[in-house]
């Protein structure tokens, strides 16, 4: 064949349809900004009108919209919404919820040990991971910090 | 008010995101990765707090506020209890949505079977 | 490698069996029959293309009224892990079986293969069938099916479809005359989400060589048919082809056919019942009418694993090619 890995990269790439930026923006925005005031909502109902204090409120509020993910993606919904939103439906901790709650949906034909629980953190391991190792490194700073006034 | 910023910053958090996926190779999975860390980094230097203070939600529900809890929470472990703190500090301040979420993914796993997206 | 049949392989029956989603398409009425549940009746996915298969065969064995023993050989095969969905499939059928795997290209395998068969007088027929189902696909290769992920718009849908014919060693319908076994060809594509990219250079290469070995030129051919390129691959299969020479103006997609513009599949279809179902339940027909002479098929496999991918390698890809021609063709000669 006459063409070439580099000729070929370039003949990709111009085949290959882009994504349309300006509209996938608009619904993510507008999605991602829609659970973010659901969350608003949800705190202030929680701290309010059930006089939690305001930090359990914000935990109670993660945790609806946690219930409301899994709700909508064990209906098939979830992942209609995401097929427009994108990172509308990925950034929230709604899209974390859907990342645990649908390999736990999709695997439960090879079992609740070997499938469910094995594969429910396949991915959104990586968010607890890497976000624990940074705190623990934030720890570590700060623990310096205190003990040797620096 | 509240709700116009948790609104318009939720909003244009995800709208990062999405541009890190059209404009980058990185995958959904790294994008969460890079945004759960850089919501600790952002928290320890301070800036998270303030956004959380000014957009509520709006700062707190994208997994950017996942990393300021983790933050906060070993912060307050740290304070308390010394270098044992360090490594309970992130993983109890997380504990809530982490249960919750596989508490409702092994019901929704109980209760549903995967769906054909035809 | 190319292949002259000493004597034209005979294909006179063919069945084809597809999911919900394409039942939605243009190809509705042509399949012998649509089945609007995608787990046809059973409680995981991979039982579910198992039934798909068995069910594309009991239609076969139905048009052409003949007992499952009659059978000599089954060659075969899917995306599945292991192929279990057409060893599944056989363990019920219990006749002689060669499972194959060449991804989507497996469908022109079993067919350039079973032809040998027939030809070399070792089977008096040969079954040949192909089938993918868009959830064992997206569960093996992709992400769990109700996650919330945007599609890229290179990426293609993977067809829920099953495709089988019967080649014998005479008949009248439709004739296997030459063949081209491909090569592994791997332009450095690594994006598992633009598979048509990466499998283009396969096509280009075989029918290439195809066209070479064989003397002819593509313009003789009524339809070259490829299995699942998909839109953007048939614009890359049409510049590589132009760089060497070969206009390709009688080109057509499987995966370009099975969809309809407003069924929100991206790039096209992709997957091995792509080729297999277009092949049973459209271009066979279409040659049996003498609508169509004398076409190539050729269909194209993309090998990687998830860990491949994941391990950052590129994609590399075959094609197979058969050359069906009708019986005026076949005659003319």
């Amino acid at each position: 064949m006459r063409t070439n890995k580099k000729q070929y990269d370039r003949m990709v790439k111009g085949a290959s349809p882009k994504s349309k930026v300006a509209k996938n923006c608009v619904w993510a925005f507008v999605v991602g900004g829609s659970f973010c005031v659901l969350g608003q909502i949800l705190t202030e109902v929680y701290a309010e009108y059930m006089h939690f204090s305001l930090g359990d409120a914000r935990q109670l509020a993660s945790i609806t919209l946690v219930g409301l993910s899994a709700l909508l993606t064990a209906a098939g919904w979830y992942n209609r919404l995401a097929r427009r939103a994108g990172a509308g439906t990925l950034v929230p901790i709604t899209g974390f919820a859907n990342a645990v709650v649908s390999p736990a949906i999709e695997f439960s034909t090879e079992g609740f040990v070997t499938g469910v629980a094995s594969r429910m953190f396949v991915i959104a391991g990586p968010v607890i991971v890497y976000g624990t190792l940074a705190s623990v490194a934030y720890g570590v700073i700060l623990y310096v910090r205190a003990r040797f006034g620096i | 008010m509240n709700y116009v910023w948790a609104f318009v910053v939720g909003g244009l958090i995800c709208v990062a995101g999405q541009l890190l996926i059209d404009l980058t190779k990185l995958t959904p999975a790294r994008i969460l990765v890079i945004f759960v860390v850089s919501g600790v980094v952002l928290s320890a230097i301070g800036v998270w707090e303030k956004l959380v203070d000014f957009a509520g939600a709006g700062a707190t529900v994208p997994i950017l506020g996942f990393g300021h809890i983790l933050a906060q929470g070993v912060e307050k472990a740290v304070a308390q209890s010394g270098f044992v703190g360090i490594f309970t500090g992130g993983m109890t301040a997380c504990s809530g949505g982490v249960t919750a979420s596989l508490m409702f993914a092994l019901i929704a796993s109980a209760l549903t079977k995967s769906k054909s997206q035809s | 490698m190319y292949i002259k049949y000493k004597k034209p392989v005979a294909i006179n029956c063919w069945a084809s069996v597809a999911g919900k989603k394409e039942g939605e398409g243009p190809l509705a009425d042509k399949f012998d029959e649509t089945v609007a549940d995608d787990y046809f009746g059973k409680d995981t996915w991979e039982k579910a293309e198992t039934e798909l298969q068995s069910r594309c065969i009991g239609h076969l064995l139905h048009k052409k009224v003949i007992d499952a023993q009659d059978i000599d050989v089954v060659l075969g095969g899917d995306l599945t892990n292991q192929i279990t969905s057409t060893s599944f499939a056989m363990r019920n059928f219990a006749r002689p079986f060669v499972g194959l795997y060449n991804a989507c290209s497996t469908m022109a395998e079993a067919l350039l293969m079973g032809a040998c068969l027939v030809d070399g007088g070792f089977a008096d027929n040969a079954l040949c069938l192909a089938s993918s189902h868009f959830c064992t696909a997206e569960r093996q290769f992709r992400t769990p099916l109700d996650y919330g992920g945007k599609r890229t718009p290179t990426a293609q849908w993977t067809v829920t479809g099953c495709g089988s014919v019967l080649l014998e060693s005479a008949g009248q319908n439709a004739f296997i005359t030459s063949a081209q076994i491909g090569r592994v060809v791997d332009l450095g594509v690594t994006d598992a989400n633009n598979m048509g990219a990466a499998m283009a250079p396969a096509a280009a290469d075989t029918i290439k060589r195809f066209l070479q070995e064989s003397g002819t030129k593509a313009q003789e051919y009524d339809v070259i048919y490829t299995g699942d390129l998909g839109k953007v691959g048939s614009i890359l299969l049409w510049q590589l082809l132009e760089k060497e020479k070969i206009v390709l103006s009688n080109h057509t997609d499987c995966g370009n056919v099975i969809f309809g513009e407003k069924q929100n599949v991206q790039s096209g279809a992709s997957g091995c019942g792509c080729g297999a179902t277009v092949l049973a339940a459209d271009i066979l027909p279409k040659i049996m009418a003498g609508e169509l002479n004398n076409i190539l098929f050729v269909a194209t496999g993309a090998l990687l694993s998830p860990s491949t991918t994941m391990q950052g390698e590129s994609i590399p890809c075959i094609a197979h090619l058969v050359n069906i021609k009708s019986k005026k063709e076949v005659q003319k000669k």
